[in-house]
């Protein structure tokens, strides 16, 4: 309950936690997107591309606000991104080859424009510092509207040429031959892409903004089969890694906002692997040891029914070993006629032997026929 | 059908000159010349690497030639898009995408839509009109990562229906299916052949050409040979598209004559 | 020895160290693990700190490899599960493990320099401080670690060098074949976070990611045979770390920024130049395709009309356009390359095939 108040009334805790639960629902939402078409890497990527950006910005201008910042980052990150289609487009280099090429020269050559501006008199490179690892504690109010603005106009976009993203996404030559512009889109969703990384380097930094493009995308493709909801969940999903890092990490020392993010959101994911419905690990097993189940009580009461076929009646007991010597399956055929025994299809007769009910032996007759065509 | 330009473009339905596409240093097509008359359903057949499915995509305008020109209708296909309809080959697309059947099959209108809108109730319509011609409509909601591959087949058949167009591309729809699909495809390109449509296959399996088909393109990077299957679906033209592998050939023709 | 040298020394010595591995980890498109791996054996590095408190202990390499290893094995998992592709596992695994790294620093290492900075950047222009004497020889302690690890790399790769070849170029066949390129990729992932430890001290993680990738790739635009690739990803290496050196010395900026910064401008430059597959290059061949194209067109074009009653109409240079429908600069330039070769003679207008001419046009049709 403290948490919460406090989340409303200090000034710090709220704008770290509004903005980080912004920038996670835009990263979220456009991470879909980048994991559907194989582009999980990119953010890593233009992260680490817009560097330069960000020094030549200031280096330009000399202003060190967020809006001016983010606007440098865009915009070298985006030419980034021309540079990688047209890498992989026209020459023999490929897509991850790229990928790493810009990240580390981009950055090489932004890490020498930085220590030009380490020379200035005035620069204090406290500032963009903060892009590198985020200092979420540094942000402020005005940092907030820029970062809402950007992030909403990239959602109102999203919206909008929703169904063009999805065609392009799933079938580009399609697209392309019912007339669509399938280059400009890809530019534009990419362009989308480079605007929800660049407004969250000053919170989460440079190296973690690529896992909030991926984890939470990844996260929500576990719970649904639809497009629509998957970006929502993300969104969800983003924003509540957002808040829950930024709450934490006001609440410990020494508990950077960034990093504590990309846990939680990790921890998301890892959840999502374990315990999401039909693709989930745990879903999965209990499937298939449903699946055995059944396996193993039509088998057990197939032999049975075999054996008995061999003598006068159908309900001829016969023990447990001799099932077990006749199973083809692993372990013994003891717990499987304790759970016969529940569904009545088998009944104990003394402590070493079993018999088919009726309901046992029509249950056994209907598989047989099933399964081997009406011979026994 | 002879390299005979004297039928004027507008009336044949695909209408190719000098075609030649080159991937880095190597033709994929040279020199192709084709002339494909409305209504007829045509197979392309040829060895692995012999520019069939380039050439499909030549039509379609999602490569650029070296040299040669390709009209739909007498125009390039920018202009003429509404008359054709492509069927890609299956393994295109990730199947693991999260949407499902009716979804994909609208998505054959989306260029009618317009842009910023929904599809709303009459293109859903549309496209389950499209899945009960291949008979799909039950499974309208499923998700295509479910789908076999019989079935993923139908539903890119249905995407290209939807379009209701007058010319069909389609790249090796009977790739991988189980015999009921197949059987079912067949029927539908005969149908559609009813209608007065055209339709190009992209083929691979050289048995059922005669059977299927009314038509039918040799293509080896160039052109060997193109007309009625009656009269060009020999031992010598397959000998010459196909290379040295003569024992097969005549395996073939020889049950082609039984 | 003087500083200079010595960095210079160091530069090139981290520089081929990371190339040798980097040639594998492209042809494998496999380049961004360069980066993973470079973060995600932080959290291995801090370990190894807290339990030996030594900045300088082996143990901190052993660390270092064993969380590269581990990074390896997760996201095979993960892909494993069919649920995420390669590049999500990539993209999710390595951000958490560089996180719990920086969160243990934080929490358990903060006023110690194990600076994340430093990990991340590193600052070759310390090197020099950083002194090892053994016997008679004081070397900074950089030299003698990456001289090590390079070791390693070429001892590794030259004694599996059939096998590696195999497992990056055909792995199915590999496997069948008895060797397992699964074992040999966890190897190849060790060595990689070894070289990465190792250089961090020196350049930092990212210049580690530019000279695993710039420089093999660039080497992929020169030559497809393995061997050559691994040696003039090498030099080209070297290259750029000796050019780098110079830039931060002419600039006074940072030594690894200049370096990765070189690597790209190498990258560059020979994508640009690179005989046969470099753009210039290619730009060449591709103009020239296209005349030889319609060239030969033209030829068996002639050759198809030669001697028939036609010949006076078809073979003339506007029957071309008209008829045929070519283009006017097409047609233009086949004729032109057709004569400028000797294959055709003009007879006012009406173009006649010479003896090669036709010798061409029928090799041309037999050969394409």
């Amino acid at each position: 309950m403290d948490i919460l108040t406090e989340l409303f009334t200090d000034y710090t805790l709220r704008t770290v936690a509004l903005g980080a639960a912004l920038l996670g629902i835009s990263a979220g939402a456009l991470g879909c997107f980048a994991l559907l078409r194989r582009q999980s890497l990119l953010g890593d990527a233009i992260s680490h591309a817009a560097l330069p950006g960000i020094a030549l910005a200031f280096l330009l201008t000399g202003s060190k606000s967020s809006l001016v910042l983010i606007l440098g980052a865009g915009a070298v990150g985006w030419f980034g991104s021309v540079l990688i289609a047209a890498l992989t487009r026209r020459t023999p280099i490929t897509y991850d080859t790229a990928l790493g090429i810009l990240l580390s020269v981009f950055f090489g050559v932004g890490l020498v424009m930085l220590t030009f501006i380490q020379r200035m008199p005035d620069a204090n490179q406290a500032g963009l510092d903060s892009f590198l690892f985020g200092q979420a504690a540094a942000l402020m109010q005005r940092d907030i509207y820029v970062i809402l603005a950007i992030g909403s106009v990239i959602l109102l976009l999203t919206v909008a040429f929703w169904k063009e993203f999805k065609l392009i996404s799933f079938d580009p030559d399609m697209a392309e031959t019912l007339g669509l512009p399938v280059r400009a889109l890809e530019h534009l969703l990419t362009g989308l892409f480079v605007a929800a990384i660049v407004i969250g380097l000053q919170t989460v930094g440079v190296v973690l903004m690529s896992a909030l493009i991926v984890a939470p995308a990844a996260a929500a493709r576990q719970w649904t089969n639809r497009l629509g909801v998957m970006v929502l969940l993300a969104a969800v999903f983003g924003a509540v890694s957002g808040v829950s890092g930024a709450v934490s990490s006001s609440m410990a020392p020494n508990l950077p906002t960034g990093p504590v993010i990309v846990v939680v959101v990790s921890m998301i994911v890892g959840a999502s692997l374990l315990f999401a419905p039909n693709r989930g690990f745990v879903f999965r097993k209990i499937r298939e040891w449903k699946s055995g189940r059944a396996l193993r009580v039509d088998a057990v009461l197939v032999d049975l029914y075999t054996l008995a076929s061999q003598h006068a009646s159908a309900d001829y007991p016969h023990s447990e070993q001799v099932l077990n010597v006749m199973s083809s399956m692993s372990g013994t055929a003891k717990r499987t006629l304790h759970l016969l025994k529940t569904l009545e299809l088998a009944q104990p007769i003394d402590d070493q032997r079993w018999s088919l009910t009726p309901a046992g032996e029509e249950r056994a007759r209907r598989v047989i026929e099933e399964h081997y065509g009406g011979g026994a | 059908m002879t390299t005979d330009h004297a039928i004027p473009a507008e009336d044949l339905a695909i209408d190719v000159r000098d075609l030649t596409v080159a991937y880095r240093e190597k033709p994929v097509l040279w020199d192709v010349d084709l002339q494909i008359p409305d209504g007829v359903l045509m197979a392309i057949v040829g060895p692995n690497g012999a520019g069939k499915t380039t050439f499909i995509k030549s039509v379609l305008g999602l490569n650029t030639p070296a040299a040669g020109s390709v009209l739909v209708h007498g125009k390039p296909y920018q202009k003429n898009r509404s008359q054709v309809a492509y069927v890609p080959q299956r393994g295109s697309v990730d199947w693991d995408f999260p949407t499902n059947v009716l979804d994909v099959v609208t998505m054959g209108v989306y260029g009618t839509i317009g842009w910023f809108r929904r599809p709303g109730a009459a293109p859903k319509a549309q496209a389950i009109k499209a899945l009960a011609e291949v008979g799909m409509e039950s499974l309208a909601d499923r998700q295509i990562s479910e789908l076999s591959g019989g079935q993923q087949q139908r539903v890119f058949l249905a995407r290209a229906l939807v379009q209701d167009a007058d010319i069909y591309l389609m790249d090796e729809p009977f790739q991988g299916v189980d015999a009921t699909t197949e059987r079912a495809i067949v029927e539908l390109l005969r149908a559609l052949r009813e209608r007065g449509k055209t339709v190009v296959v992209v083929h691979h399996d050289l048995q059922t050409v005669p059977e299927y088909f009314d038509h039918v393109l040799l293509l080896n990077v160039r052109r060997i040979a193109a007309g009625p299957v009656e009269d060009v679906f020999t031992e010598e033209n397959l000998r010459a598209t196909y290379g040295g592998r003569v024992a097969f050939v005549s395996a073939l023709m020889a049950r082609k004559g039984e | 020895m003087s500083a200079s040298i010595e960095i210079q020394i160091i530069a090139v010595l981290v520089a081929v160290a990371c190339a040798l591995p980097g040639v594998f980890l492209v042809l494998r498109q496999l380049a961004m693990m360069s980066d993973a791996i470079s973060h995600a054996i932080l959290p291995g590095i801090v370990i190894a700190f807290l339990l030996t408190e030594d900045l300088s202990s082996p143990l901190l390499i052993l660390g270092a490899a064993a969380a590269g290893v581990a990074t390896v094995a997760l996201v095979e998992l993960l892909r494993k599960t069919g649920l995420l592709k390669e590049d999500a596992a990539i993209g999710i695994v390595f951000p958490a493990l560089f996180s719990v790294g920086v969160i243990l620093i934080a929490r358990f290492a903060g006023d110690v320099h194990l600076d994340v900075d430093a990990v991340l950047l590193g600052e070759l222009a310390f090197a020099p401080f950083d002194r090892v004497v053994l016997g008679s020889i004081d070397v900074p302690k950089a030299t003698l670690v990456m001289a090590s690890i390079l070791m390693l790399n070429v001892v590794f790769i030259g004694l599996f060098f059939k096998e590696l070849k195999l497992a990056t170029f055909d792995s199915a066949l590999a496997a069948t074949l008895g060797f397992t390129p699964v074992l040999l990729h966890y190897v190849l992932m060790g060595l990689v976070s070894t070289t990465a430890v190792g250089a961090f001290d020196a350049v930092g993680s990212i210049l580690v990611v530019a000279l695993m990738v710039a420089p093999p790739a660039a080497a992929y635009m020169l030559t497809q045979r393995l061997a050559s690739m691994l040696w003039m990803s090498a030099a080209l290496g070297a290259i750029s770390a000796v050019g780098g050196y110079w830039m931060a010395r002419w600039l006074d900026a940072s030594i690894a920024g200049s370096m990765a910064s070189t690597a790209g401008l190498v990258f560059l430059l020979v994508l640009a130049f690179a005989p046969e597959r470099g753009l210039v290059s290619r730009v060449r061949q591709q103009n020239r395709q296209r005349q030889v194209f319609a060239r030969d067109m033209l030829l068996i074009h002639l050759y198809h009309h030669e001697g028939l009653p036609e010949a006076e109409q078809e073979c003339r240079v506007e029957h071309l356009q008209d008829h045929l429908r070519w283009e006017r600069d097409f047609a233009m330039m086949a004729v032109r390359t057709a004569k400028r070769a000797g294959f055709v003679e003009d007879q006012e207008g009406l173009m006649k095939l010479s003896d090669s001419g036709r010798e061409q046009a029928r090799h041309a049709l037999v050969h394409i």
